[in-house]
């Protein structure tokens, strides 16, 4: 059952590899510290698990963030009510969101294209104003769900008194902080890729790509479309709700805001950037996304000063003055134009860069009499 | 003269567009093993007969029936599932898939049904499948193309692998929408020569046409259709003689 192709394997090996070996290798980017590292996980799950509602089905959602949302506040409600512990906190919110996107998915999924995203927009929207004041008995609004030293936590008390301080999440026993938790975060990340993999590569990911590509022809082929959806839908909320119930164990305060029509725009921005319909290139999507907002925005002008140090007295001070536009608060004009520069230069995302260079070498590699086997292209009628 | 046994039969149909009476009193009948034309000038009704016997549109009254069950009502896929595949005026194929996949995802319907969440098998494992939709592109002529990507073939072989993907469902009734629209000569002549083939093994099919080459040589039974009713039924050369067809091809709308 768990057969794998000699491609799908090394594939899924390179990655596990380059995930762990994150802390090393993202060292000369000043990069590898924990608490970044361990959103670069939860947000690539997010992103994996888009991808399989917009890259595999073709169906793009605009509200992807409320199953993330979804996600945290679970999270949080189990380490409140029943134990600090992250596996039943985990377990919670993936199922507390797969219902969730069961019910907007139905909803939804009646109509397809831009009528599809606004419904799951206004959807979103409509969750997130619930937790920021209809529901503040249960998300408490505006200060964001946390937890307190009086929270009931029912299966910890069985075993006895809770420790004394600040209440923190925990895998049996063990704190889940810096680079435990991130490793913990990658361990699902890789989970979270290997199925992805696995759905990709059956009869059942087959269906979906096949919706994608003429809907038309799958009904007359004399497949019920509207389960396929239905099922990629949940899937992916589910993922958003493991990705959510991430961040609350790494950081168990759960706010409102992150379900926001923001936050569903940046999964879709991750996911097209890497690369819709690929495997790695939502992942990378979400690594550079997440990377140009934590590490452009905080260079500020004197790191610029000292970068420009090395040109004539007047013109560093010009560079200095342009560059800054587009570092600090300005990171959103830098992540702008990469995402409109690849957008525009190569509309399959990084990954078709990838693909393109690939080539490039597979084309010197083989001799010219024998073009070996290049991309797929038109072959002359005969 | 046995009785022939009838495996489509369309009943009093009529369809009516607002004001316009697009099919009116439609009745007509398919035997079993049969190739059964529809002809008829442009804007005479064949599209809106097919896409009523396929469930696409709902007749005004009357109704269709395939081997005594009602199609009337039933959703396009539920319609397949009873052995009714589909060739359209322009293929409908799986563009960004290739040309094995094309065929093995109706291998797949046809095997797991309407629905199947099948997510623990890889597809690599599927060789059953996988050697049926081979051979079914040896037969039609394009296993060479196997990994190409379905959407840059020429139209005549993307129309060839959209009958190997009717064809590897064994349908009971394959209907086509003008096969051969649109195609160059070469095109149109091999897809008539791979009707012919599948002609031989005894499969129903109703076709809709224009051009009378293709009709005529692969029809049993020709229906000639004009302004929404039938104005003639029977084989190729009582239809050919029929003064009310010459009138309607030649005076009519054309």
């Amino acid at each position: 059952m768990l057969a794998m192709s000699r491609n799908d394997l090394l594939l899924f090996l390179g990655f596990t590899i380059a995930v762990l070996a994150m802390p090393i290798w993202l060292q000369p980017f000043g990069a590898a510290y924990p608490d970044l590292l361990q959103r670069f996980m939860i947000f690539g799950i997010f992103a994996v698990g888009f991808n399989i509602l917009f890259g595999l089905t073709g169906y793009l959602s605009f509200g992807h963030a409320a199953f993330f949302g979804v996600g945290s506040y679970a999270a949080v409600w189990s380490f409140k009510l029943l134990s600090l512990d992250a596996i039943p906190a985990m377990i919670f919110a993936v199922v507390v969101s797969g219902l969730f996107a069961l019910a907007i998915g139905f909803v939804s999924l009646r109509r397809s294209g831009i009528y599809f995203s606004i419904l799951t927009l206004a959807f979103a929207q409509m969750s997130y104003n619930l937790a920021y004041s209809v529901l503040t008995p249960i998300t408490n609004g505006e200060t964001g769900l946390q937890l307190t030293l009086g929270d009931p936590r029912h299966f910890d008390r069985l075993f006895g008194e809770a420790m004394p301080g600040q209440p923190v999440p925990t895998l049996l026993g063990q704190s889940l902080g810096g680079f435990t938790g991130f490793y913990f975060c990658a361990g699902f990340l890789i989970l979270a890729f290997f199925i992805a993999q696995r759905i990709t590569g059956s009869p059942f990911g087959m269906m979906l790509k096949g919706i994608k590509s003429n809907q038309t022809r799958m009904n007359y082929t004399g497949f019920n479309t509207k389960p396929y959806t239905l099922a990629a839908f949940v899937i992916s909320g589910m993922y958003a709700g493991l990705a959510g119930a991430l961040l609350a164990v790494t950081d168990p305060l759960a706010g409102a805001e992150r379900m926001q029509w923001t936050a569903s725009g940046e999964v879709v921005l991750m996911t097209i950037l890497g690369g819709a319909g690929t495997l790695v290139g939502p992942v990378i999507g979400a690594w550079l996304i997440k990377y140009f907002e934590n590490i452009f925005s905080a260079i500020n002008e004197t790191i610029l000063a000292r970068f420009w140090d090395f040109l004539p007295d007047g013109a560093d001070h010009f560079a200095v003055v342009v560059s800054s536009k587009f570092v600090g608060e300005g990171w959103f004009l830098t992540l702008g134009l990469v995402f409109v520069l690849i957008v525009v230069f190569l509309p399959g995302g990084i990954m078709e860069g990838v693909r393109r260079i690939a080539h490039l070498f597979d084309r010197k590699r083989s001799s010219p009499t024998n073009p070996g086997k290049t991309a797929p292209h038109p072959q002359p009628a005969e | 003269m046995p009785t022939p046994n009838v495996v489509l039969h369309v009943a009093d149909v009529h369809k009516r567009f607002g004001g316009l009476h697009a099919l009116a009193d439609i009745d007509l009948q398919v035997e079993e093993g049969q190739t059964h034309a529809i002809i008829g000038p442009n804007g005479a009704g064949k599209s809106t007969l097919l896409n009523v016997i396929i469930g696409k549109l709902a007749p005004s009254s009357g109704q269709v029936i395939f081997d005594g069950a009602i199609l009337t009502g039933r959703k396009p896929y539920q319609i397949n599932q009873l052995g009714i595949a589909r060739v359209f005026q322009t293929p409908e194929i799986f563009a960004d898939l290739s040309v094995l996949h094309n065929v093995m995802i109706p291998a797949l319907a046809k095997r797991d049904g309407a629905f199947k969440l099948n997510m623990l098998r890889s597809l690599d494992s599927e060789v059953g499948i996988r050697q049926e939709a081979e051979h079914m592109l040896e037969d039609v002529g394009m296993h060479s193309s196997r990994d190409m990507h379905a959407g840059s073939l020429s139209r005549g072989d993307k129309r060839r692998m959209e009958l190997a993907m009717c064809l590897i469902q064994h349908p009971r009734l394959l209907l086509l929408d003008e096969p051969t629209a649109g195609m160059s000569r070469h095109d149109t002549n091999t897809t008539i020569e791979l009707l012919k083939k599948i002609k031989s093994r005894g499969m129903t099919k109703v076709i809709i046409e224009h051009d009378m080459h293709v009709v005529f040589s692969l029809a049993d039974k020709i229906s000639v259709l004009a302004q929404g009713r039938i104005i003639a039924d029977g084989t190729p050369d009582q239809v050919r003689g029929n003064p009310k067809v010459q009138e309607a091809y030649l005076g009519g709308t054309h």
